[in-house]
């Protein structure tokens, strides 16, 4: 049986939608007539209709950092969810106190502030504290050094970040999948590692999709890590969207950006909406 | 044993997601004002800092502030929109849950950018207010989701037997409906909660300038003087974001809440 | 006087009629039973008298008020659903006191009446527990407690029984009927049971597809089914295909058998079905059909025996002490009781 119809005013609803278009919807919209003003140098913007700063982005600069961007977090992704994947498969398999205290740990490490893990990282990282130091004591390193900045530190930044995300997003699926389907491959020979690619992959098909395009999309976003863990050249768009709206003023040009990024994201998002579709139709 | 290899993995994996907070951790027990790990003569005296210098006690006030009550706006809002998708169909309950889950899925850099603008439109660019409403909009997802998990638990039998009994719809929402949500919607909100403290990029493009939170500070800090304080703040609030999802994997069922059993038929 | 009455009640939903045309009257304090297999719409009826459902066409009539228009909360019915739909975030004597608080009654009054409710239904010492420190009999007992606190008009239970276990099931089939009596109130039950229908009601309502096949008092509708289904459905019965003669004269495979007066005809002359319950076929020396001894069963308290009539198989009981002689695979015959005939259309 379904929810009950209407037991609940009808009005109700105008609270929320009063409230995100008002605060969300109208934002967007003023966003987008703000991507195609005219830039006035040194105030902010006034209203009228040019393709300009879309035009601008489409120089090789930005179009470099548009690729490094995807690069990056697609890298990021892949990384993470390759590590998620199998640890949400085996989380999903202990008691519930296990489960909900390692559960507990990632809600906790999901909701740490980009800058706390920036921070965390570069100083783990950092020569006079963390694995600089270890890798000395341990004789592997003649002196110690620092690991960051480097690509290699935003990788880790990223994936640190995108994990729980990740893991959280394969959960649900993951736990609702039949043991006995497994443990069916297993009594018919089996070894484990192929029950893991021939059952257990393919049928997570979509949920692993979603996991890669929801991590890939969120890293995208990520904003503080290229600057405390990588160099200049690993500066993603969002750090230059924050870069031209802040600091050179130039609103409409950080507009057009976050609309291409905004493209790029739903774009993802709805060519994964059907690649789940076509998994889930075949099922 | 497989099982053995699956405990082993999971373990340094847990390790390596723990090792940056306890390096920050010992960073913050540094005598001196200096990163180093291990920290070096052993004191609590950066924990009492952040507590009186005024350099850090204003964006600790803030942060408390903006994250009370955006939570409290996020839940205000998410609460009549979960309500209305579970008890109705059509295009408004669907549309309104897009609505609802899209500002925490879409890139943070967006919103920000929208907010940014948006509140620049308003001339309330650069006040708290703004912070706040921007955040509550940010973190409505949360809520929208515990609640709605919450509503399609409820056995919709408990509801008709209200009705049988002489309830109206009012009563019904007040008296069966809204109880056995109170700890979902308490969840939301913690998860608001410790999720507003935490945001940096949206406070920041909003307001960054006047009204600076304590992910802000510390960010400033990394740029201009590091001192153990902000370890001493990352330890705050990972301890905070371990009490309450603690709390509520202790008193509610986490698992579930993350969707390990079949809640909701689709 | 007739209390509660449906005029031609249906209900469809999308092309499938799960209730059609139901016109029957259910007289003050009568205890009834709806009965049949599931997906026979008989909880579709129980929701359309509460107002749960809406009627895609015909009334209900309470008491000469027409209910049709009258939303669920204000029908004063009291209802216990499958589930029992006890609320976990109240205790016990809040459960019950819910309805009383609804209509405004203050804390001592309303705590008092669910008390006496409480007393009734033997949970007197239970108000400060929660739902789930209970049994599944005792949380029985306190959603029936909650239906009647508000002394409702007609009381509904939606397989009330259902998720008790068997000796559980059929004390609290007695003790639902002694309290219905003594309260008096008109009770509708939903039940897919036969067994428990035969052992509460005063009436029996057997559905089928969305229609009344039978109403009428258990023995009744035990004795003198109206069509093959509720024979087949009530108990167990033999149904053998037949011929009917306008001198009410049974011929089967060859074999006459004349039909007193006692015996009951519910059909036209021509094909027919006779209907026999086990208890009333006998194996006799005399003429009649012919069978072989095709499995013995002792059930202790009778004997069963499954025969054999030219590939149709009868069953036949027999309390211990009239146990037949005949043993496995032999050849006999049989005779049915008479008076206990019932001849049914084909």
């Amino acid at each position: 049986m379904s929810a009950p119809q209407k037991a609940t005013p009808g009005w109700l609803a105008a609270i929320p939608a009063l409230a995100l278009g008002i605060f969300f919807i109208v934002p967007f919209a003023i966003m987008l007539s703000v991507s195609v003003a005219h830039r006035v140098p040194g105030g902010f913007f006034e209203p009228g209709f040019e393709l300009a700063s879309y035009i601008r982005f489409l120089s090789a600069f930005f179009g470099s950092i548009l690729v490094t961007s995807i690069t990056i977090s697609a890298a990021a992704a892949a990384i993470c969810v390759t590590l998620a994947f199998p640890f949400t498969v085996f989380l999903a398999g202990m008691g519930r106190r296990a489960q909900t205290w390692i559960l507990v740990i990632l809600l906790s490490v999901l909701s740490l502030s980009e800058v706390i893990i920036g921070f965390s990282l570069s100083t783990l990282l950092s020569k006079t504290a963390g694995v600089g130091n270890l890798l000395a004591w341990l004789g592997i390193l003649e002196t110690s050094r620092a690991f960051t900045p480097s690509l290699f530190a935003l990788l880790t930044g990223m994936c640190y970040l995108g994990f729980p995300y990740a893991v959280l997003v394969l959960y649900p699926p993951v736990s609702r999948l039949d043991p006995e389907l497994g443990e069916a491959a297993r009594t018919m020979g089996a070894s484990p590692l192929r029950t893991f690619f021939g059952v257990t992959l393919p049928l997570l098909r979509a949920p692993v999709l979603g996991a890669l395009v929801l991590v890939f999309v969120f890293t995208l976003g990520v904003y503080l890590l290229p600057q405390v863990l990588g160099r200049p050249q690993h500066w993603t768009l969002s750090v230059h969207i924050t870069d031209q709206a802040i600091f050179q003023s130039n609103l409409p040009f950080a507009a057009a950006m976050a609309v291409l990024l905004l493209v790029v994201t739903l774009m993802l998002v709805g060519l994964t909406l059907l690649l789940g579709r076509d998994a889930g139709a075949r099922q | 044993m497989t099982a053995w290899i699956k405990s082993l993995y999971i373990g340094l994996i847990l390790l390596l997601l723990v090792a940056p907070i306890v390096v920050v951790a010992g960073v913050s027990l540094n005598e001196a004002q200096s990163l180093r790990f291990p920290p070096q003569d052993l004191s609590l005296r950066w924990y009492g800092a952040l507590f009186r210098e005024p350099d850090w006690l204003v964006p600790l006030r803030n942060s408390l502030v903006i994250a009370a009550t955006s939570s409290l706006l996020a839940v205000l809002v998410a609460l009549p929109l979960a309500l209305h998708v579970w008890s109705r169909r059509g295009w408004l309950s669907r549309g309104l849950y897009t609505l609802g889950v899209a500002p925490f899925m879409l890139p943070p850099v967006i919103s920000a950018l929208g907010f940014l603008v948006f509140w620049v439109s308003l001339g309330m660019y650069g006040q708290m207010a703004a912070t706040i409403v921007s955040h509550g909009v940010f973190l409505v997802t949360l809520p929208v989701v515990t609640i709605s998990l919450g509503l399609n638990a409820i056995d919709p039998a408990l509801i008709e037997a209200a009705r049988t009994m002489g309830a109206a719809r009012g009563q019904v929402l007040r008296t069966v409906i809204l109880p056995l949500i109170v700890p979902y919607i308490l969840s939301g909100y913690a998860f608001a909660f410790v999720l507003s403290l935490n945001e940096y990029i949206i406070a920041y493009m909003v307001a960054g300038f006047t009204v600076e939170t304590l992910p802000i500070k510390i960010f400033n800090s990394l740029r201009y003087g590091y001192t153990p304080i902000m370890g001493v703040v990352s330890v705050l609030f990972i301890l905070l974001a371990v009490a309450v999802f603690g709390m509520i994997g202790r008193f509610g069922n986490l698992p579930r809440l993350m969707g390990s059993e079949r809640v909701r038929d689709q | 006087m007739t209390e509660l009455s449906l005029h031609g009640l249906t209900k469809r939903f999308g092309g499938f009629t799960a209730v059609d045309d139901v016109t029957l009257d259910i007289p003050d304090g009568d205890f009834v039973c709806l009965l049949g297999p599931s997906g026979c719409g008989k909880t579709t009826l129980l929701r359309l008298i509460a107002g749960l459902e809406t009627p895609s066409a015909g009334r209900i009539v309470l008491a000469g008020q027409d209910q049709s228009d009258v939303p669920t909360h204000k029908r004063g019915f009291g209802m216990v659903f499958q589930s029992l739909a006890l609320f976990p975030h109240l205790s016990v004597i809040d459960n019950v006191a819910y309805p009383l608080a609804l209509r405004g009654h203050d804390r001592a009054d309303r705590h008092a009446r669910a008390q006496e409710l409480l007393d009734l239904v033997q949970l007197g010492g239970m108000g400060a527990r929660r739902i789930h420190q209970l049994s599944g009999g005792q949380r029985q007992r306190v959603a029936i407690a909650r239906g009647l606190a508000i002394d409702p008009a007609v009381f509904l239970l939606d397989e009330p029984l259902s998720a008790l276990d068997a000796n559980l099931r059929e004390h609290m089939q007695v003790e639902l009927r002694q309290l219905q009596q003594r309260l008096g109130v008109t009770t509708v039950v939903v039940t897919h049971d036969q067994k428990e229908a035969l052992t509460m009601a005063d009436t029996v309502i057997v559905m089928d597809g969305g229609r009344v096949q039978q109403m009428g008092a258990p023995m009744e509708v035990y004795r003198d089914p109206a069509n093959a289904f509720v024979a087949s459905f009530i108990g167990n019965s033999n149904l053998l295909p037949c011929t009917l003669t306008r001198d009410r004269t049974l011929e089967m495979s060859g074999v006459r058998m004349a039909l007193s007066d006692a015996d009951r005809v519910k059909c036209e002359p021509g094909p027919a079905m006779l209907s026999v319950r086990p208890e009333d076929v006998r194996i006799t020396d005399a003429k009649g059909l012919p069978a072989t001894v095709a499995f013995i069963r002792d059930l202790g308290e009778s004997v069963q025996y499954v025969l054999d009539h030219q590939g149709t198989e009868l069953t036949a009981l027999f309390a211990p002490r009239d146990r037949p002689s005949a043993g496995l695979g032999d050849a006999v015959t049989l005779d049915f009781e008479t008076g206990r005939r019932v001849v049914l259309a084909r």
